[in-house]
């Protein structure tokens, strides 16, 4: 386990090796994988020069998976066993699902989130995410030439406790090491605020296929905060698609269409809409399974015209954000343009008239999200340089809240808060004797609980038997720099007390997850047992030299017994960490961790005192003459 | 430095209300750099947890000095002086007369979809509350009478309410 890497300004952290750390853009459609190389952000494309991965899994009867082009490709002939949109279903059951029943897929509703019925087995969105990560994760080894630290991996902010835990197990089956999960607009204004190195406030205006995000940031002093988020999960460049589709039916008003028939006009629309964006005019033609002929021309103006309500509808969460933010239009310095529907003149002119200013669109909006992703990979991967370094604060899209009496919702943490956050709530118990109490955690902003996200239900026991309202249980809800939740419950009455973690319901158990990694290890090349230990010894070695560079810095933080001391467990983890046993490696880095627990304890002191000390004195001297003044 | 330091010795700055918002913001931040869990993404198990939990008490500290309700609510349970929001109804009778007079304008501009009207209230309350502030501070800062203090903090709890349902009711016209 490494110690604090705390590096002052200037100063390399760990000077002698560059560490390879990607992001990746998890994607509804399309997938990305990007890294930093020689200090620039770029896209690893595929071994036919493609950046695109399209984020489509087929699955083999014999268990085996095809990801991305190919994949997508065959989609019309094994429509069942070919997942597209997967995203979609992360940490969703069947009822959250919109449109379900136009699907081809065999749903299974599981506890927690649904499956899908495949004939290589019974797949999980986690699994199926996994393989395009996995696939993501092989490009970038290759590429790159060597192990991965890590991956920052994005998710819409707006996604729930629910679908960033899918998203994190997801990761983990693939075998990737989570350095942060990374909201979207965030990696966005990444990418570009630093490019730009601009202080201010920004708008990320963010349309995907069939997600609409906003997110209002804060850039001060190489801080990025986020301020507001909002958007609508249920509006994309698609329904511009579907507004074209409706507005050619309206004027060539064939016969009813076949479903291939349809499904071949909407593409068609949709190479319009792509057309409309350097060309005045889109001639839209089709010859239909009955012979019959579609033949229209649509221009820019009439396009702006028929789809002026989608764009109207995203204007609404933009102001709400702002409202939340505290902010009003004028406020905003620039609006960083993510998805490729920003392309359509008509929406930069929207944004641009509403904001009084042009929108940012220098980078590639397909590629802006995991290029800020590869950015804030390489940052946190320790890779950094004086000039480069920022630190991100970002905050919890919806409130977390507890089911009170009559199913309404107390809220907990509300929405907005920066993370990483906690609170603790205190609970009596309402009838005598009672030595159990049910508490339900929910997600969302609704008044009925009914109405909110389903976090968990857990119920509390061993409360000792006391009169109603004299036990005092104490709950803590701690979000973490991830955006998920785990809640602490500590029962502290008469010197009893008990703490419990509770996993949300949906979020895989490690047993799961381990049996998972088994199935997916039958059917790949790779020996599991061989990767435990090469990564064991991979962490082993970190860990050493982290621990190291720390008692180079800080030695004098401990005296000479503790030195010895955790100089003897370094030789000890050295010395495990050479041999193949991985459960003695695994036992030796604990021993490390253990014991530079106090000295990690010491170092963060250090480095708080540091930055407040030298000001202090001087600070609240002037603020007294401000005052008399 | 430990977590049951009271926020102010935290961030290093005077006990006073009529705080330097600006310097707290970059105290705050310059913490945060040091502490935040992005600065500990490739460290081990125990060393994440424990910059968790510092970035969640400086987040804790900034929220509870930042607003000024909020930062007042602080210094008057460091003095010892309970607010007893749970309780709150023993308000003297002419300022519940003059809250519901308020809340009344607030649901007729409402209903009757009146902006302008809701803009007004809006302007007139702003100010309101503003000029309560600057007599909190000095009751805090200057005169440390930290029992007509409770008083106006219970007031002021009211009144931000009812600016936060006027801005509501702004919200949902726009909407």
């Amino acid at each position: 386990m490494a110690l604090f890497q705390i590096a002052e300004p200037g100063e390399s952290a760990a000077p002698h090796e560059h560490k390879l750390a990607i992001g990746i853009d998890l994607g509804t459609t399309n997938s990305l994988v990007a890294t930093v190389r020689s200090g620039i952000a770029v896209c690893l494309n595929d071994d036919q020069g493609r950046p695109l991965l399209p984020s489509v899994v087929r699955y083999h009867a014999d268990g085996s998976t095809e990801v991305g082009y190919d994949a997508q490709k065959n989609q019309a002939v094994d429509p069942k066993n070919t997942i597209v949109s997967v995203k979609r279903f992360m940490g969703r059951g069947t009822k959250d699902i919109a449109h379900i029943e136009s699907m081809p897929y065999d749903f299974i509703e599981a506890p927690g989130m649904v499956r899908v019925k495949t004939h290589a087995g019974i797949k999980s969105p986690v699994e199926t995410s996994a393989e395009i990560l996995k696939v993501l994760k092989a490009r970038a080894e290759a590429g790159l030439g060597g192990d991965l630290v890590g991956a920052v991996i994005t998710v819409p902010a707006y996604f729930d406790d629910a679908q960033r835990q899918a998203t994190k197990d997801a990761a983990r089956l693939a075998g990737l090491n989570v350095l942060r999960l990374l909201n979207e607009p965030t990696a966005a204004a990444i990418a570009y605020g630093l490019d730009n190195a601009a202080e201010g406030v920004y708008a990320v205006y963010d349309l995907g296929g069939g997600t609409f995000d906003i997110s209002i940031l804060k850039l001060t002093k190489g801080v990025f905060e986020v301020m507001s988020t909002g958007g609508d999960s249920a509006l994309g460049g698609d329904d511009f698609d579907h507004r074209i589709y409706c507005w050619v039916i309206e004027q060539s008003k064939p016969q009813p269409l076949s479903p291939e028939d349809s499904r071949r006009l909407m593409m068609r629309c949709r190479e319009a809409k792509e057309f409309l964006t350097n060309n005045p005019e889109a001639p839209i033609s089709l010859r239909l399974a009955s012979g019959e002929m579609i033949d229209v021309k649509l221009d820019v103006a009439t396009f702006a015209n028929i789809t002026q309500t989608l764009i109207s509808k995203t204007l609404q969460p933009v102001k709400k954000a702002l409202r939340d933010a505290g902010l009003r239009a004028e406020d905003i310095k620039g609006v960083v343009m993510v998805g490729g529907a920003t392309r359509m003149p008509q929406i930069q002119k929207a944004i641009g008239d509403f904001f009084r200013q042009e929108p940012l669109t220098n980078l590639d909006p397909d590629k802006v999200v995991a290029l800020g992703a590869a950015t804030q990979a390489n940052l946190l991967a320790g890779n950094k340089t004086g000039k480069d370094d920022w630190l991100l604060l970002d905050v919890i899209p919806l409130s977390l809240g507890l089911e009170t009496m009559g199913g309404l919702t107390e809220k907990v943490i509300p929405r907005n808060s920066t993370i990483p956050t906690a609170r603790a709530q205190e609970f009596t118990t309402f009838k005598d004797g009672q030595t159990a109490m049910a508490i339900h955690v929910v997600q969302g902003e609704r008044e009925m609980v009914s109405d909110c996200r389903s976090l968990a239900r857990f119920e509390l026991r061993g409360i000792p038997p006391m009169v109603a309202g004299a036990a005092r249980i104490r709950v803590t809800f701690q979000v973490d720099a991830d955006g998920l939740l785990s809640v602490t419950a500590r029962e502290q009455t008469t010197g009893v007390e008990s703490s419990i973690t509770v996993k949300p319901s949906y979020g895989l158990s490690d047993d799961e997850i381990a049996g998972m990694l088994k199935d997916s290890m039958a059917h790949a090349k790779d020996d599991a047992v061989a990767r435990a230990l090469k990564e064991a010894q991979v962490e082993a070695q970190r860990m050493i030299e982290a621990t190291e560079a720390a008692l180079a810095e800080d030695a004098h933080l401990l005296n000479e017994a503790e030195i010895a001391k955790i100089k003897a467990t370094i030789a000890k983890l050295a010395e495990t960490m050479a041999g193949d046993n991985r459960r003695l490696i695994n036992i030796a880095m604990d021993d490390l961790g253990y014991e530079t627990q106090t000295f990690a304890h010491r170092r963060m002191d250090q480095s708080i005192k540091k930055v407040l000390s030298g000001r202090n004195v001087d600070d609240i001297e002037v603020g007294e003459e401000g005052e008399k003044a | 430095m430990d977590f049951k330091a009271d926020y102010f010795v935290l961030f290093g700055i005077k006990p006073v209300f009529r705080l330097d918002l600006s310097d707290l913001d970059s105290r705050y931040r310059d913490i945060q750099a040091q502490v935040h869990p992005d600065r500990f993404a490739h460290a081990g198990e125990a060393e994440k947890r424990l910059s968790m939990q510092w970035a969640t008490h400086a987040n804790e500290a900034y929220q509870a000095l930042k607003k000024p309700l909020e930062r007042a609510k602080y210094m008057l349970h460091l003095a010892g002086h309970d607010i007893q929001a749970e309780n709150n109804t023993a308000m003297p009778a002419d300022f519940l007369m003059e809250q519901m007079e308020w809340r009344e304008a607030v649901m007729e501009a409402r209903s009757g979809g009146d902006h302008h009207e809701l803009e007004r209230l809006h302007n007139r309350l702003r100010s309101d509350i503003k000029s309560r502030y600057e007599e909190l501070g000095q009751l805090l800062d200057d005169a440390q009478d930290f029992t007509l203090a409770t008083d106006r903090v219970r007031r002021l709890m009211f009144l931000e309410k009812l600016l936060y349902e006027i801005d509501d009711a702004l919200a949902s016209l726009e909407e």
